[in-house]
């Protein structure tokens, strides 16, 4: 019997030392997320906490915060901002809903449908002002415009995201149910490159360019925009709003200067990555995206071509788009009906702009020219 | 590593000790090299098999090097620099898999600990193991995806770090196995020496830990292997929905998401994660090894 104890005992050390290491190991590795707001300075002592939640992973599509955070734009507004990384299963609108962060990246037609659930969420800066979203084909497929579709595999990444093609498809007099094969497609391209759909929704900034990183294996070298056919949902008019930044009605009654601080060192860091390309490239990879270089690179100037020029002063609702929106919402019937004025303002980035003009900067960059950017495989 | 218990067979004490295992667990190297190599080659073989059939038969997965790339084009990945101001990719997921394993250990370490308490309580008492059993039978059915997300949530609303929600979660998977098998083990005794016990009117402290912990120590080691898996499943599971910047969960889902740029970068994080388990595994089959290794001879 006394073997059998000393048995016993030693499993009991073991969990012991277990749970220590585990405490150990908390102890010495807490802070949890890590590289936030360390940067800038901190004068003034008192910093206002608040979290940006993102819609996807580190990636140049939210350079502007990232390049916020780094060149201490948020900290000289006093705001010390955690960037929460996104991906499917997180829906930025319901995460600022249930108070688990301040501010939040959605689409607008997205955060729409959650408004109409019941989320009290309102538009408080429209960055992107043009749809980043293709439809994207083999060139001998024959789809250059949306009645090709007919009787095609027509692939898309549902949860949301593929309101404008079905009004694209609609629009070209084309049933969805019945004129076209509707695929759920993956979050990759592999899909398209293995011919499984005839048409595959795509990024210009993200999924596009993974195309273009990719050997074609009958010539050797990477694909090319020739080999593909691309529809553009800003040409064909079904485009809708896309990344904008979101706060609930609630913590804006209270905190309304807040938000306008944060949309203007959000701006800045906007107005600066336009400004500063390589140097905001190497901010984004210095927070560890994914993928690579080139396609920070290819990505970056893809968004910078979304958000400039900006008609309004970036941030401004460009109302007419607004309305376009909201008109394929309805007559699609992803929305029940047109949202109240209430689910957008614009006197806050009104207001952020106005002190950015202040201090010298051009927050409408009707000058922005594009980069030449040359993909690598892999996105290296 | 359990071939070792044989060896031991009729010697007592000591010298157990002394007689050392390497034959064995040399053997047990050797095999599971051998199967590794069969892996690799089924693999291998497999791609250039099916380059010859496709289109004349119709193929589970493409051979191709999109779905399916070499193996030496996963292994040398692991050695490359995704970017420039990043240290190879083994060293970044290493890095991962370590925040990923603070995560899933301090989940194993609830989950025993729960595991443990709901076992014994139940062997003390039939009626509470009435009571409460169908509700821990009924936490396994609900699917981890549905719950990890809730957590998290109510998580971040409390306040706590994301890494703690992620421990919980894993520690939801590990608790069952342990409670049930720690359960099995602690009725496991001989009724006669059940008996005896309780003709020495020995209480039931006594009996627990005497006659009942020992007997359920093989049961126990057994729960603990399971549960070493399952913590870092629940730990890289309850990543995906959290916004964590850190974590094999999170640089699997991002590998995921850009599988075509770099399929044989998905493949070796998972490479990575399955070392991570096994290791763990590893671990307590060791710590198994050394106190059962009395065991057989004392029965």
């Amino acid at each position: 019997m006394r073997r059998n104890d000393t048995k016993a005992a030693k499993l009991l050390l073991l969990l012991a030392v277990l749970a220590l290491v585990a405490a150990a190991c908390s102890s010495s590795g807490g802070g949890d997320t890590g590289d936030t707001g360390d940067t800038g300075g901190d004068a003034g002592g008192e910093m206002t906490k608040v979290r940006l939640q993102l819609q996807w992973f580190t990636q140049a599509q939210f350079a502007g915060y990232y390049a916020a955070l780094d060149q201490g734009f948020y900290a000289d507004e006093g705001l010390d901002v955690e960037i929460l990384q996104g991906g499917v299963d997180i829906v930025p609108q319901q995460v600022i809903g249930s108070g688990n962060a301040e501010f939040a990246i959605s689409w607008v037609p997205k955060a729409l449908v959650s408004r109409e659930e019941g989320i009290d969420i309102v538009n408080i800066g429209q960055v992107f002002e043009r749809s980043g979203t293709l439809e994207v084909s083999w060139a001998d497929s024959g789809i250059k415009e949306p009645k090709d579709w007919k009787g095609k595999k027509v692939g898309n990444w549902g949860f949301g995201n593929e309101f404008e093609l079905i009004a694209a498809i609609r629009k070209a007099g084309l049933d969805p149910n019945t004129d076209v094969t509707l695929v759920q497609q993956a979050f990759d391209m592999s899909a398209l490159l293995n011919d499984e759909v005839d048409a595959a929704e795509a990024m210009i900034y993200n999924e596009y360019a993974q195309v273009l990183e990719t050997v074609n294996p009958e010539t050797g070298a990477l694909y090319q925009p020739e080999d593909l056919t691309v529809i553009d949902f800003n040409d064909v008019g079904t485009a809708m709003l896309q990344d904008s930044i979101w706060a609930t009605a609630d913590y804006l009654e209270a905190n309304s200067d807040v938000a306008t601080k944060f949309l203007k060192a959000s701006f800045e860091g906007w107005i600066w990555c336009r400004d500063n390309f390589d140097a905001c490239v190497q901010v984004v990879l210095d927070n560890a995206p994914t993928l690579g270089e080139s396609h920070q690179r290819w990505q970056l100037n893809e968004i910078n071509g979304l958000i400039w020029p900006a008609t309004n002063g970036i941030g401004v609702m460009n109302t007419p788009l607004w309305d376009q929106t909201i008109e394929v919402a309805t007559s699609e019937e992803i929305l029940e009906a047109a949202p109240d004025s209430g689910a957008f303002r614009t006197d806050l980035a009104e207001a952020a702009i106005k002190a950015l003009e202040a201090e010298g900067l051009d927050v409408k960059g009707d000058g922005w020219t594009r980069q030449e950017v040359e993909l690598k495989e892999g996105g290296n | 590593m359990e071939v070792v218990e044989g060896t031991s067979r009729r010697v007592e004490g000591r010298d157990a000790s002394n007689r050392s295992p390497i034959p064995p667990a040399f053997r047990s190297l050797v095999w599971f090299l051998a199967i590794l190599a069969s892996l690799v080659l089924a693999w291998e073989l497999y791609k250039v098999v099916g380059k010859a059939l496709e289109g004349i038969v119709p193929l589970p997965v493409r051979p191709d090097n999109k779905s399916m790339p070499h193996v030496w084009d996963i292994v040398g990945v692991l050695f490359t620099r995704r970017l420039p101001n990043e240290p190879i990719l083994l060293v970044v997921l290493l890095r991962e898999s370590l925040f990923t394993f603070r995560e899933a250990l301090i989940g194993f370490a609830v989950g025993t600990a729960v595991g443990f308490s709901l076992a014994i309580a139940f062997s003390q008492s039939r009626l509470l193991e009435r009571a409460f059993m169908p509700y821990v039978v009924a936490s396994q059915t609900v699917p981890l995806v549905a719950i990890a997300p809730i957590i998290v949530i109510w998580g971040a609303k409390i306040g706590w770090p994301v890494w703690i929600s992620v421990s919980i979660i894993s520690a939801y998977l590990v608790f069952f196995p342990v409670a049930i098998n720690t359960l099995r083990g602690l009725r496991s005794p001989d009724p006669t020496a059940m008996e005896l016990m309780r003709s020495y009117a020995a209480g039931r402290r006594d009996t627990l830990w005497k006659v009942q912990a020992p007997a359920a120590m093989p049961f126990i080691f057994s729960a603990l292997k399971i549960s070493a898996t399952a913590s870092v499943v629940g730990a890289l599971v309850g990543e995906l929905p959290s916004s964590l910047n850190q974590g094999l969960g999170r640089a699997l889902l991002s590998f995921m998401y850009t599988f075509i740029t770099g399929p044989e970068k998905l493949f070796a994080a998972i490479l990575v994660a399955s070392l991570l388990s096994m290791s763990f595994v590893g671990v307590i089959a060791t710590v198994e090894h050394y106190v059962l290794r009395n065991r057989r001879g004392s029965r």
